[in-house]
Order: C-alpha cells, then sequence, then structure tokens
C-alpha cells in the first residue's frame, strides 16, 4: 500500500522529541566569538557621535564596529522582492542597512556590533557605547504620515509614499449606477509579529585551508542567503555554504533578507579569523524582527437587490515600516485576495505603502491576505443585514460557480501572474461547515433560548481563497544509495513543516520503499544547489512535484537497470518493498542497494551516454499559483461581565486539492488557527506616539496558550491541482487567513452589537477594546 | 564579574564539575558548558517554558535560574527522558503518534512540563493537561495534538 496520502507518523520527530536535534544555537565551534549589538533606542533620530573607546578597552573585547568601519562593505540591502509589474504604479525602494550610519528610523535598528569572547562580555561593552543623538519627531499613524509636512522617514524623498498601484477592472462607477445598495465603511487591521519560538540567529566559521565559508542561519531561504553572501563577500558560490538546520518556526520572517545580522556576522568572522555566533533574545526580536499588518481600508460594495456583487472599490493604506525590501508583496496579497470565492464584476483598488518609523514590514502567515478577507467578508456580512440575507445565503449567491475555472480574476498577483483560480468548487465547502456548525439548528434553536436566558452566543461564518503554490520553482535530486536507503536532497528550507515525511511520501509513491528509508534534506546549500524558499504555502506544491519529477525518473532507471540484470522485460517487473522481483517469480528478486551497485560498476564498459548510479534531478516550476479555499465556522459565547469571548465550537472545511499527509495537514491548520486567534484577539503590538514598542515582552505582547485555542473539527473537499501532477495546493496559510474576520462576525453576533449601532470593523480586538466599542469611545 | 565559583552540578544522574561566573544562567550551563542543547531558550523572561527542566523532579524555568543556584539539586533534561539512546519513552512516543510537534523548539520544555503533570495526574481530564499546559507556548500546533498526546500517554500508562 502506497504511503502517499495516508496520515504518517515524521521521520523527523525522534531526533526532536529527544533533544538531539540542531539548531543554530546549539552549534558550538572551537574559538567562537559572540556578537552583539547595540540597537537604537529612538524611533527617529540623528546620530551627531558614537564613542567606543571605552568599549573596546574592556577585557574580553576583539573588535567594535560602526557604519564607517564598514567602509565599501557598508551598502543597503538588496531588493528582495521587485514590485509587480502594474501600470502607473509607482514604487521607492529604501532598503535596510548593516548598521545605521547618519541617522535611525526604527528602535531597535542596529547601530554598533561588538565582538568577544562571550556574549556576557559583548553585552557589558554596549553599556560601555555612548551616543550623542538629535532627536527627531517620529510618525507611526499612517494618515499623519502622508499629511503635507509630515516628518520624513527618508530625507531625500519628497513624502513618506513608499508606493502606490491601483488595479481595476469592469466599470465600477457603472455598478455603482446600477446598484440597489451600496455599502461604504473603513476598516483597520493593526500590527502583530510572528513571534517563532526560536529567535533568530547566525553563525559563521571561515576556514582558511578549505578557503570556504559555512553559515548556520535561521533562514527559510538558505540559497539565496548563500548566493548573496558570496556576491557581497567577493567569494565564489562554491566558497559559501549555508545551513539552515532545524529551524524553530518560521511563518514568514525568517524568509526576509538579508537582515542586518546576516550580513555582518559571516564578514566579521572572515575577518576576525574566529567564528562568530550572534543569537537574537526575545527583546531584539520584538524590534528587530519584521512584523507585518498595519492597513487602513476605506472600502465600499455595490449590489443588487438580491446581493449580488455588482462592484468593489477599495483604496488602502499599508504601513511598510522604515524600509521596503520585501516590495509590495503583503499589500498586492491584500489587493487580490479581497476578491475571494466571489465574483466581483467591477474592481477598483489602490493601495498607498507609507514608511512609517517602526521595525519593517514582510509577510508573516497570511502576508496580507486577512487583510483582504476581513474587509470582503465584513462588507458581505453588513451587506445581508441591510438586505435581510442569510449569511451563507448571500455567499452561496456569490460564488464562483464550479464549472468557471479556471476563473481568470485579471489582476496582477504578487508573483507577477495574472491571478487565475485553477480550481474550485465552493458550495460544498460551505455546505459541510454549515452542517458540522449545526448552522440552522444554532439560529432557529439555540442561539434564540440562549438570549431568552441571558447568554451572549454568537456565530461566525467566513469564506476564504488562499493563493499558494507559486513559482518560480524548486528542485529536488532523488538517489538510491548502494545501502538500498534513499536520500533526497532540495534547496527549500524547513522550520517544521514536516518536509521531511511528506517529501518522503512523494518519493515513497514511486519507489515503493518504506519511508522511514528515506533521508531528507532540506537547508544545505551543499546538498541542493539552487532553490528559492519556504514561503506562500509553496514547499509541498513546488519542492513536492519537483521530487515527484525526479522519483519517477529513478523509478525509471531502476526498472530498466533490473530489466537488464534479469534479462526481462521492464513491464514483467514489479517494484515494491525496497526491493525488484520478476511478476510472479518472487524468488528472483533484487535488492534497491544492490542495483545502485550494479548502475556504479567499478570496472568494465558501459554504453556511451549511461549515467551513474540511481540518480536523477528534477525542478518543478508552475506558470502560476494554485487557488486553495475553505470556510471557518465558529459559535462562541462571551462572558457578559468581563468580555472574554470562549469558543465553543470550531470548524474548518479545507479544499487543499490532492492531500499527501492527513495528520500533517491537521496539524498545520490547527497552528494557523491559533496563530489567527492570536491576531484575531489577543496579539497588538502597542506603540506610544514617540515610536516606542510599549509591549515588547511575552509577558506583555499575549500568545494564545492551550487555554485560549478550542479543539477544532476539521473536514475537507479535494479538487485537484491541474498545474502540477501531484494535484496538490498549499495549506500553510489557510488557518490563519479568516480568523479576524470570523471573530468579528461572532462577537458582533453574540454581543448583538448592530441592535446597537456598533459594528466591528477593526482588528485585533480584545476584552478592553470590546468594552471601549460597547461604551461608545477610544 | 570576571569571578569564578567551582560548582558540580547533577544533571540527569551524572555529575558536571565547572567553574562558572555567578552570573551564567542555568540555561547556558545546560547548553553551552556541558553540551545538552536539548534545552531550548525561547524568551529567557520566564514566560515560554521552553527552557523547562526538572528541578528536584518539579518543572522549572532553567532561564530564571543562576548555574551557580542549582547545586545540590537533581536537574533532569529532556536528553535524560528516552530510557536509551535511539529509543522514545511512553511520553515522547505518544508525542510522535498524534504529530504533537512540528518546529519541535518548544517540545522539550513541554516534555518535561508534562513528565511532572503526568506524575501527579496519572488520569488527567482534557480541561486539567491544558491547564498545565498553559504556561508553556507553542507557536506552531495550535496545542490540539498535543493535549491529545499527553492523553494518550495517560491512557497507554494505564
Amino acid at each position: 500500500m502506497t504511503s502517499f496520502g495516508r496520515p504518517l507518523t515524521r521521520n523527523e520527530d525522534p531526533r526532536l522529541l529527544r533533544g538531539e536535534a540542531l539548531f543554530v544555537d546549539d552549534v558550538e565551534l572551537p574559538g567562537l566569538l559572540h556578537a552583539a549589538f547595540l540597537r537604537s533606542p529612538h524611533a527617529h533620530a540623528r546620530i551627531l557621535g558614537i564613542d567606543v573607546t571605552a568599549a573596546k578597552t574592556r577585557a574580553g573585547v576583539l573588535a567594535v564596529y560602526t557604519a564607517q568601519d564598514l567602509g565599501a562593505y557598508w551598502q543597503p540591502g538588496p531588493l528582495l522582492v521587485p514590485p509587480p509589474p502594474i501600470a502607473g504604479m509607482e514604487f521607492h525602494q529604501r532598503c535596510q542597512v548593516p548598521l545605521a550610519r547618519d541617522k535611525v528610523r526604527h528602535v531597535g535598528e542596529p547601530v554598533v556590533m561588538v565582538v568577544a569572547e562571550s556574549r556576557y562580555i559583548a553585552e557589558d561593552a554596549l553599556g560601555d557605547i555612548t551616543i550623542e543623538w538629535e532627536m527627531l519627531a517620529a510618525v507611526g499613524d499612517l494618515e499623519a504620515a502622508l499629511a503635507p509636512g509630515s516628518v520624513r522617514v527618508h530625507d531625500d524623498l519628497a513624502s513618506n509614499v513608499a508606493a502606490k498601484a491601483r488595479q481595476a477592472r469592469g466599470d465600477y462607477a457603472a455598478a455603482v449606477a446600477k446598484a440597489h445598495r451600496v455599502i461604504a465603511r473603513r476598516f483597520t487591521y493593526d500590527r502583530g509579529a510572528s513571534i517563532p519560538m526560536e529567535t533568530r540567529g547566525v553563525v559563521a566559521q571561515w576556514d582558511p585551508r578549505a578557503d570556504r565559508l559555512t553559515v548556520w542561519d535561521t533562514t527559510q531561504a538558505p540559497v539565496v542567503i548563500r548566493n548573496g553572501l558570496a556576491s557581497m563577500l567577493g567569494l565564489s558560490e562554491r566558497q559559501v555554504r549555508v545551513v539552515a538546520p532545524n529551524i524553530g518556526g518560521g511563518f514568514g520572517p525568517k524568509m526576509m533578507m538579508f537582515y542586518p545580522e546576516e550580513v555582518l556576522v559571516p564578514w566579521v568572522a572572515i575577518r576576525l579569523g574566529r567564528p562568530v555566533k550572534w543569537i537574537e533574545d526575545r527583546l531584539e526580536h520584538f524590534f528587530s524582527t519584521t512584523h507585518e499588518r498595519s492597513q487602513i481600508h476605506d472600502a465600499e460594495i455595490a449590489l443588487d437587490a438580491q446581493g449580488r456583487i455588482l462592484g468593489v472599490r477599495d483604496v488602502f493604506l499599508h504601513d511598510t515600516g522604515a524600509y521596503d525590501p520585501y516590495g509590495l508583496t503583503v499589500p498586492i496579497n491584500s489587493q487580490c485576495t479581497l476578491l475571494g470565492c466571489y465574483v466581483v464584476p467591477a474592481y477598483d483598488s489602490t493601495f498607498t505603502a507609507v514608511f512609517t518609523n517602526r521595525t519593517l514590514v514582510t509577510p508573516y502567515r497570511g502576508a496580507g491576505r486577512q487583510h483582504g478577507v476581513f474587509v470582503m467578508e465584513r462588507l458581505l456580512d453588513i451587506a445581508a443585514r441591510e438586505l435581510g440575507i442569510d449569511l451563507a445565503e448571500i455567499r452561496r449567491r456569490n460564488f464562483i460557480p464550479a464549472d468557471a475555472f479556471p476563473y481568470d480574476q485579471n489582476v496582477i498577483y504578487q508573483d507577477f501572474t495574472r491571478l487565475s483560480y485553477d480550481s474550485g468548487n465552493y458550495a460544498p465547502i460551505l455546505e459541510k461547515a454549515l452542517a458540522a456548525i449545526g448552522y440552522e439548528h444554532f439560529l432557529r434553536e439555540e442561539q434564540p433560548k440562549a438570549r431568552a436566558e441571558g447568554r451572549a452566543l454568537g456565530l461566525g461564518l467566513v469564506c476564504y481563497v488562499e493563493g499558494t503554490g507559486i513559482g518560480p520553482y524548486e528542485g529536488a535530486r532523488v538517489q538510491v544509495q548502494s545501502s538500498g536507503r534513499i536520500s533526497l536532497a532540495t534547496g527549500i528550507g524547513s522550520q517544521g513543516q514536516g518536509h521531511g515525511t511528506t517529501l518522503a511520501q512523494v518519493v515513497a509513491q514511486q519507489l515503493g520503499v518504506d519511508i522511514r528509508d528515506i533521508d531528507v534534506t532540506t537547508g544545505d546549500t551543499d546538498q541542493f544547489y539552487w532553490g528559492v524558499g519556504t514561503f506562500a504555502s509553496r514547499g509541498a506544491v513546488v519542492a513536492g512535484s519537483a521530487t515527484h519529477a525526479a522519483a519517477t525518473l529513478v523509478r525509471a532507471k531502476i526498472l530498466k537497470t533490473a530489466a537488464q540484470h534479469f534479462e526481462c522485460a521492464e513491464e514483467d517487473l514489479v517494484l515494491a518493498d525496497g526491493r525488484v522481483h520478476i511478476a510472479g517469480v518472487e524468488e528472483r528478486t533484487i535488492t534497491l542497494g544492490a542495483l545502485a551497485g550494479l548502475a556504479n560498476p567499478m570496472r568494465g564498459a558501459v554504453t556511451p551516454g549511461t549515467e551513474p548510479g540511481l540518480e536523477a534531478t528534477s525542478y518543478f516550476g508552475p506558470a502560476s499559483g494554485a487557488t486553495a479555499s475553505g470556510v471557518h465556522a465558529m459559535i462562541i459565547e462571551v462572558d457578559a461581565d468581563t468580555l472574554r469571548p470562549t469558543i465553543r465550537d470550531y470548524v474548518v472545511v479545507h479544499d487543499c486539492g490532492v492531500v499527501i499527509n492527513p495528520l500533517i495537514l491537521a496539524g498545520q491548520i490547527h497552528g494557523g488557527v491559533a496563530q489567527g486567534i492570536g491576531n484575531a484577539f489577543f496579539e497588538k503590538l502597542a506603540w506610544d506616539d514617540q515610536g516606542q514598542l510599549l509591549n515588547a515582552s511575552l509577558a506583555d505582547y499575549l500568545l494564545p496558550t492551550a487555554l485560549d485555542v478550542p479543539r477544532m473539527v476539521l473536514d475537507h473537499t479535494v479538487t485537484p491541482s491541474p498545474l502540477n501532477p501531484l494535484g496538490v495546493k498549499g495549506a500553510g496559510e489557510a488557518g490563519a487567513i479568516p480568523v479576524g474576520a470570523l471573530f468579528a462576525q461572532a462577537l458582533e453576533d453574540a454581543l448583538q452589537l448592530p441592535a446597537k449601532g456598533i459594528e466591528i470593523l477593526e482588528i485585533p480586538l480584545s476584552p478592553s477594546r470590546l468594552w471601549e466599542l460597547l461604551h461608545g469611545g477610544d | 564579574m570576571s569571578q569564578r565559583i567551582a560548582i558540580t552540578l547533577d544533571v540527569n544522574g551524572t555529575a558536571y564539575r565547572r567553574e562558572v561566573e555567578p552570573r551564567l544562567l542555568l540555561t547556558d550551563f545546560l547548553r553551552h558548558e556541558i553540551g545538552l542543547t536539548g534545552t531550548h531558550v525561547g524568551c529567557e523572561h520566564g514566560v515560554c517554558g521552553a527552557c523547562t527542566i526538572l528541578w528536584d523532579a518539579a518543572p522549572a524555568r532553567a532561564c530564571l535560574i543562576f548555574a551557580v543556584q542549582a547545586e545540590g539539586h537533581a536537574i533532569h533534561t529532556v536528553e535524560g527522558l528516552a530510557p536509551a539512546p535511539g529509543q522514545l519513552n511512553p511520553l515522547q512516543q505518544a508525542f510522535q503518534d498524534t504529530h504533537a510537534l512540528q518546529c519541535g523548539y518548544c517540545t522539550p520544555g513541554i516534555l518535561m512540563t508534562m513528565t511532572a503533570f503526568l506524575a501527579e495526574n496519572p488520569a488527567p481530564t482534557e480541561h486539567q493537561v491544558r491547564d498545565a499546559l498553559s504556561g508553556n507556548l507553542c507557536r506552531c500546533t495550535g496545542y490540539q495534538h498535543i493535549v491529545d498526546a499527553v492523553l494518550l500517554a495517560a491512557e497507554r500508562a494505564r
């Protein structure tokens, strides 16, 4: 029986469970030095002078560097993602710098690097440094940042506009002219942080004898880091090995590059001729690892009398933080994902990305998609209420019909292609979710009964799509070793997604071996040269499809070699259980290990053109992304005194095409929902008007605990993707995307806010924010 | 700060003698002085629970303890759980069987917390498990499979 599609337990787990797995901070090397960074305590200030004299003379300190000390190595970081080709767009590239030179633009921006014999000494030396600052007003509010006369984050720009892009199709004005109802609202979605349990870290070692640099980095994209470091350091890519070993969660911000520490630690390791380690502490993480989310949307929807969407117009502001190296991925995702599961005949969306004196914004799980879902789903909720249509019915009426796929959305997506939904069938997902949550029963019986008893029960129901599995490409190499074990190497990194198991299942499907006999290597540039990275729910789709192609080629080589060995036709052979035998003749059998030996002979002539070994490398690049979809439904009860909601039921029905491993998929969805709950109700980065982050600790920035995340009920439908041979779609972000809208809706329902003239148009929420909304103020 | 103190710590039943600064955290001692890197550091302010170890059989945050304070106490870390090299103990096995870990970074601390919890509560309810688990943060799993693992381990032990 093939392992593909089965809920197999993971290959990765035993080493992690015994505490044996290597994480970056576990790397110990002889002579290891430690770096620490003096970071700006101010959100916006000029650097008038830096005195590092005392730090340099502290015992145990080897070196202290300011921007001036970096010489020609001081360069702004590369633009990681150029803006997509949208006609008429404006984009101002201002990338982060290794150490701030003339002024700092957000709290936590590194200014001085100290290298010492221990981290303790390095941090002692930070206290020896004095900097003379000229304080500048800081700007954090998006509208204030765009007001005439606002302080500018980048002095050389005319304003704080980082980018502006409009995507429009259809005739929105005509849609409004014939509309029965036009609904306009302002929606705000505030910042959050991804908070992987492992912070960032870099260890670098220059080996002068091997003439090679090895870097252990908590990155989601080791190949891109390798290429960039080689270029910056004037080395051949062959001289640089980047290893992303076990990574303690990524969620997007570890895809950002290059962080200043990634640029500086390898450089100083070469310069000092000793290995250097830097591990971010949690306080640094709050200021220095990228954030996501602030957006303000002024959106309106035009509908006919039956609640059918005629058009949507949205004008929104997006906070990109102090620099914009990740281009426009997040606002483009918001812009495209807003269209959701629905037919939207006219769409007119314009965004302005804004520089602020805050930490950089780059993708974090969902990567702007949740903002689009929030706006569209909330508009539909309001429309349903105003038109007297059931919540589920207004969605049903607007679904893209099952026979309309592939469905051209005619907007440019984050991967630069014209967004087209590859496949989908939304109505069955909704019906399953309604049945699972007990929709009719809840609305007709349970909720009225609860209300009569004075209890506040509410229901949320949200539909969404998730663009996944985008290009450009990934590759994989599959090899049968002489031991009979199979090795698979790919260029992506893994941060807990279980690639060591799911990719093994893809190989096992072709080679008929147990997944425990497959060794998967991810995140080591010496093991696989080419790759892009783990982001946008693309690992299983893109690396999975490359793995499938390579395994298919190896299967053909196995059968060809065995046919030569047995002097029979390939069609007569059976490949299973790690061996090949002749069908019906079980004793004529050979192991894969023995075949690998035959394919790599020590002596004798081979046919010209023969490749040694049972090995193949393949690449896969999808023409465009695969679009997954789903529905979340939730019933909550809100405590009337504390306004604290308790989630009573939570249902996810999801369609990510063919499922490789349902157990791992469930884990991805559970984790996404937990982050979504945090985003919706617990996690808010609080700033003062000087740009100071007020809650930079896990005691103050609240992550959901085991008491806050409910038991979830999952179900699936399967609409295979036609864009890849496995029929799979990504699933990494599906759990997180709809939860904000779900909370707003369920809380509004539970507290009967519309009857009081109150709507929830913002995320994140909290008991205190609900109290403010209920009592009419800020 | 250059003053060093000789200490001998009992970790997983082995005595480790080192000279350390008084300010050295127990996490740094375990991870970087004696190479037991299974205990992870997530916040260094006692909230996330990734560094949880057993201190005389009770769960404790190693990031909030100086190494010099641990002398005379029995310290147990994740490396001491498996009955033999290459094996898993019943709780670890239940974690694998239910897919209770993803990135695995918070896992050692959770295993130590739950080891002490199950010793005191061999037949817990789901709510009791969640309550005991609520001092350990996990950013990957949404906790559901961890709860399942602890309940499964308890059930198997009966």
